[in-house]
């Protein structure tokens, strides 16, 4: 299953489900909802954490959150 | 809900209403909450938390004020962090005399999916609520379309207010529409009772609840509230266990519910824009900032404008204040009539306000320029390029600001710690930051650097104090990167930390936004930190003015009568003897065998403990003992006098290279500075951490002084 901390700077896909975590009311708060398309923007220079365009604006999340996020 | 009855009968009385505001960040909400108070904004302290009340008075017409309670920015009444909890704990708890009886949610029209989730929450805990769409104008060049009417429609006729706060645009509709008697919603948006009848309609019914949602909160919140009595949280948590509720599931399922709910009716109120293929804006900045090279050459760059900056621009006032403030000791000297009293106002009450007046300068241009950045959206992305580096330490990339802040005052800088919003990342930044080098050890690493290293240059460019002096800030740098590591082992934590952050789009900063924000920062600096310090440097003068028996009295009157010397000469030796024969003289010599491993004598151990108020007391402390007398700006008198101090025992100099270092270390290590202390102890609520971070600092401070002593010695 292909995840969200995998996609390359301007790929787009659509959010499939959340891995369940701790995380995931947080996630889904930020409007990461299954169902969404997320473009991935840029990694910070060291790679870590990223950025996704989502809903209209821009979110920051670290790679492990982005693992969070399964797409189709 | 009283003064909502009041509101009955406007034409006699006068109505007082609470409004409160709720957005999520960066949605505009404190430049509506400025624009609303201005300057009658107090800052306090929320009941029993860490987080700072901001609330501030405005009249909406010729009967009606208001008091707006600015709550933290949220996303949701699930909260994560300290600020978000503050959210609900006012929002639920109806017997405050602060519960709202309004609630604005401000948000931002571009981003109005993600606002809808709160105000939807928030309206349905059955508050009358109004919604605030701020940045029409921005979202109108985008060719957004918007239509009002329909939307408060399907929010249960919802007033809805469409604003821009940056140039104040819609106040006057927004201060109409408040004055209005405005009703909450009557039919739920999410219907949360089905989830569990039971429970929901037990705590509805003994919590004397008006609607399900609220009851429902109260279940999901249960002890995390602080205003439930530990008899209600055990009722609620025993009734959640009853039902086998499971709140993580309810609350994604909510979420997702109420999401696919405001999606459809988004797509039936909501014009978008063709999303063009163009970057925007703020995607341009976005590739200069974060280049992988380019992006910390940037960061250093503005670093180092801002460090210019302060010691450029913070010098002249602070010289004047220190004048300003020893002229008045000296006036208050000469027309009062001698006695106590005027002793303790000149030599203990203004020199300690001084010490925490001195420091505003430096405050309050870092507050301006921290406020710019977060104005304009950069912070966020120095928290971008900083995490992964932070985090490897135990802190976050939210730890940055503080850690930087550290260089010029620890004081801002613990305070800067509040935008971290995960508790344990946060405690560690409190915890790690007087560490940094402040401006405060300067004067005292200046004095032993010049004593000891040779003013010598190696390799034709690079000068060895120099080059120690800058040791001294890696020292200081490496230690709080250290202490971070360890303390990241040390203390445990219920949720793990995270950067789920929204980049926000560039912006032109508000000059009124960023001037307010500096000037109630550096107002509660005064008033917070300078309680404590004046009340310490009363104590450390009444140490260092008396002393037990008579034998200050005798000692004077000794040499007085031995005196052969000039006058000067004699009345510095008397203030010495005097310092000697005192509290702090007595404490500094019962403290000398403590000391002794360190390489430290008696009058050492005065100025540390005199240094305790701050550390740059060290050089008056050393000029007094060393009988320089007042005029310790000149330090090369009171460096030669140190040089030749000699150390009886060994009847060498007490200064020996070992001393110095060991010294230094102990002065870039220990916590010695009272306005620490006390904005610790404010921002933590309580003694623990600061009395912990003070003892562990005394001891690595200690420990590492004797390694370094008895290494060189």
């Amino acid at each position: 299953m292909k995840t969200l901390d995998q996609l390359k700077p301007g790929d787009k896909a659509m959010i499939s489900n959340l891995k369940p975590s701790d995380l995931t009311t947080k996630l889904l708060e930020m409007g990461l909802l299954p169902g969404r398309t997320v473009r991935f923007n840029f990694k910070a220079p060291l790679g870590d954490p990223i950025s996704v365009q989502i809903a209209g604006y821009s979110l920051s999340l670290r790679l492990s959150e982005a693992h969070l996020i399964e797409l189709a | 809900m009283s003064t909502q009855t009041a509101a009955s009968t406007p034409e006699v009385q006068k109505t007082h209403l609470t409004i409160a505001l709720a957005g999520n960040p960066n949605a505009g909400k404190s430049t509506l909450f400025n624009l609303l108070t201005g300057l009658n904004q107090k800052v306090g302290n929320y009941p029993g938390v860490t987080v700072e009340r901001r609330s501030g008075r405005t009249t909406l017409n010729n009967h009606t004020t208001a008091e707006i309670i600015d709550l933290p920015g949220t996303y949701s009444v699930y909260p994560r962090s300290a600020d978000e909890q503050v959210v609900v704990d006012v929002l639920l708890n109806r017997n405050s005399p602060h519960y709202p009886d309004v609630v604005v949610v401000v948000a931002d029209l571009n981003n109005l999916e993600r606002s809808l989730l709160l105000f939807t929450q928030v309206q349905d805990l059955g508050l009358p609520s109004v919604l605030v769409l701020n940045m029409a104008d921005l979202a109108q060049k985008r060719g957004l379309h918007i239509d009002t009417r329909k939307l408060s429609q399907a929010l249960g006729n919802a007033p809805i207010v469409t604003m821009n706060a940056r140039n104040g645009e819609g106040l006057a509709e927004l201060k109409a529409c408040l004055t209005e008697n405005i009703k909450p919603g009557t039919t739920p948006f999410y219907e949360v009772y089905k989830l569990a009848p039971e429970a929901i309609a037990e705590v509805k019914y003994q919590f004397r609840r008006h609607n399900y949602y609220e009851a429902y909160q109260l279940l999901h919140h249960g002890e995390h509230l602080t205003f439930l009595t530990p008899a209600e949280k055990e009722q609620l948590a025993r009734l959640r266990s009853q039902g086998n509720i499971d709140t993580a599931a309810l609350q994604m399922e909510e979420t997702k519910a109420r999401y696919a709910h405001i999606q459809h009716l988004l797509d039936t109120v909501l014009t978008l824009p063709e999303e063009s293929s163009q970057a925007s804006f703020s995607e341009k900045i976005d590739r200069i900032v974060t280049h992988r090279i380019f992006g910390y050459f940037i960061f250093l760059g503005i670093l180092f404008m801002v460090f210019q900056a302060i010691f450029a621009w913070a010098t002249v006032p602070m010289d004047y204040i220190d004048l300003a403030f020893s002229q008045l000791s000296e006036w208050i000297k000469d027309t009062l009539p001698g006695g106590l009293l005027t002793d303790l106002l000149a030599e203990g009450v203004l020199p300690g306000i001084g010490g925490v007046v001195i420091f505003v300068p430096q405050i309050a241009i870092l507050f301006v320029f921290i406020a710019l950045l977060e104005e304009t959206g950069y912070m966020a992305r120095v928290v971008f390029l900083m995490d992964k580096i932070m985090r490897k330490a135990g802190l976050n990339g939210r730890s940055v600001v503080p850690l930087i802040s550290g260089m010029a005052c620890a004081v801002p800088a613990i305070m800067a710690a509040r935008s971290i919003d995960h508790w344990k990342d946060r405690l560690i930044t409190i915890f790690v930051t007087p560490f940094m080098s402040c401006s405060a050890r300067l004067p005292v690493y200046t004095i032993l650097i010049a004593l000891v290293v040779p003013d010598r240059t190696m390799l034709g460019f690079i000068n060895l104090q120099g080059l120690t002096l800058m040791g001294m800030y890696l020292l200081g740098f490496a230690a709080a990167m250290g202490s971070a590591l360890l303390m990241k082992y040390v203390i445990r934590a219920r949720k793990s930390g995270f950067l789920i952050m929204e980049l926000p789009t560039y912006r032109w900063p508000r000059w009124g936004n960023v001037l307010i924000t500096s000037y109630e920062k550096s107002k509660s600096f005064v008033v917070e930190a300078g309680k404590i310090i004046l009340a310490v440097s009363i104590v450390l003068w009444v140490l260092a003015s008396y002393g037990p028996g008579d034998r200050m009295a005798q000692a004077e009157q000794q040499l007085r009568t031995e005196a052969t010397i000039g006058s000067q000469d004699l009345e510095n030796q008397v203030a010495a003897a005097r310092l000697q024969h005192s509290y702090a003289g007595v404490l500094g010599q019962g403290l000398e065998p403590a000391i002794k491993p360190l390489g430290y004598d008696w009058k050492i151990g005065i100025a540390l403990i005199t240094s305790f108020a701050a550390r740059e007391v060290f050089v008056g402390t050393m000029a007094t003992l060393y009988s320089v007398g007042e005029d310790f700006e000149d330090d090369s008198t009171i460096k030669s006098r140190m040089r030749s101090e000699v150390n009886p025992e060994t009847g060498g100099p007490r200064y020996t290279l070992a001393v110095a270092f060991s010294l230094l270390v102990f002065y870039a290590f220990a916590m010695q500075c009272m306005s620490t202390v006390a904005v610790v102890y404010r921002e933590t609520k309580g003694w623990k951490w600061p009395i912990l971070q003070m003892a562990y600092m005394t001891a690595l401070a200690y420990v590492s002084a004797f390694l370094v002593y008895q290494t060189l010695s």
